[in-house]
């Protein structure tokens, strides 16, 4: 990806409608303290397969250009956060042990799993039509 | 603090933080190290601005905004299921690296701030 005004402009852009996608989840599913964060596992479970359909979808159409940079590097980067679940498991961790080795362990075999399956889906609708 | 701070506040730091990340993914060091940095600035940026900030709209800013965008659980994912077949011993030791080193700095933050 070439750094230009107008790939720094849409990345931008879609950094600040992934946030606030995020932040709307974030106040639809607020979740109580000491909990399991259903709202940042979804965005970022979600995010993951999301990502991984726009990417197949780009590659095979050969280069990614400003609305590609938008979409993956901005929206879905945006949209999805890894700092807030790091900041999660460590903060659970005082509060229920189990429930934060659990999310801990499950975000990261669900966001991979759907990104992995999101491809293959891809690979496999296009290969049937 | 109004609606429309909050959503200013969310959008101007969401922009924010993904525009240094796209800084970060696009430097000669290559996208892996980029994403690994930006998620582990940002975890401990957030356990600085749990530990430290009150003001709601400071840390819609700072928290859901910058560091919210500046790291990346989509791209991760991504980059290890694309590895996975290739190098699976390599795409597992890149996510433990990203979760290893994104905790940890969470918790440093956290405890030595907080």
């Amino acid at each position: 990806m070439t750094l230009t005004a107008r790939t720094l402009l849409a990345v931008s852009a879609g950094g600040a409608v992934g946030s606030l996608l995020r932040w709307f989840v974030d106040v639809l599913m607020p979740g109580a303290w000491g909990t399991l964060p259903w709202g940042t596992l979804l965005v970022n479970v979600l995010g993951s397969a999301l990502l991984g359909v726009v990417v197949e979808v780009l590659d095979r159409g050969g280069g990614s250009g400003v609305l590609g940079a938008f979409l993956t590097t901005g929206v879905l980067g945006g949209f999805t956060t890894f700092s807030t679940y790091a900041v999660q498991v460590a903060l659970l961790g005082g509060a229920d042990p189990a429930v934060a080795l659990t999310y801990f362990v499950v975000t990261p075999l669900l966001c991979v799993a759907a990104a992995g399956l999101a491809t293959t889906w891809v690979r496999r609708a296009r290969g049937a039509a | 603090m109004t609606w429309g701070w909050a959503v200013l506040a969310v959008a101007v730091g969401g922009a924010a933080g993904a525009v240094v990340r796209l800084l970060l993914v696009s430097g000669p060091w290559g996208r892996l190290r980029g994403v690994l940095v930006a998620n582990t600035v940002g975890s401990a940026g957030l356990g600085a601005v749990v530990a430290l900030v009150e003001s709601p709209v400071v840390m819609l800013l700072l928290g859901t905004g910058v560091c919210g965008a500046l790291t990346t659980w989509s791209t991760l994912a991504v980059q290890t299921a694309q590895l996975g077949p290739r190098a699976p011993g390599f795409a597992a030791a890149y996510l433990l690296l990203n979760l290893v080193l994104g905790l940890g700095a969470a918790l440093l933050t956290l405890t030595l701030l907080g």
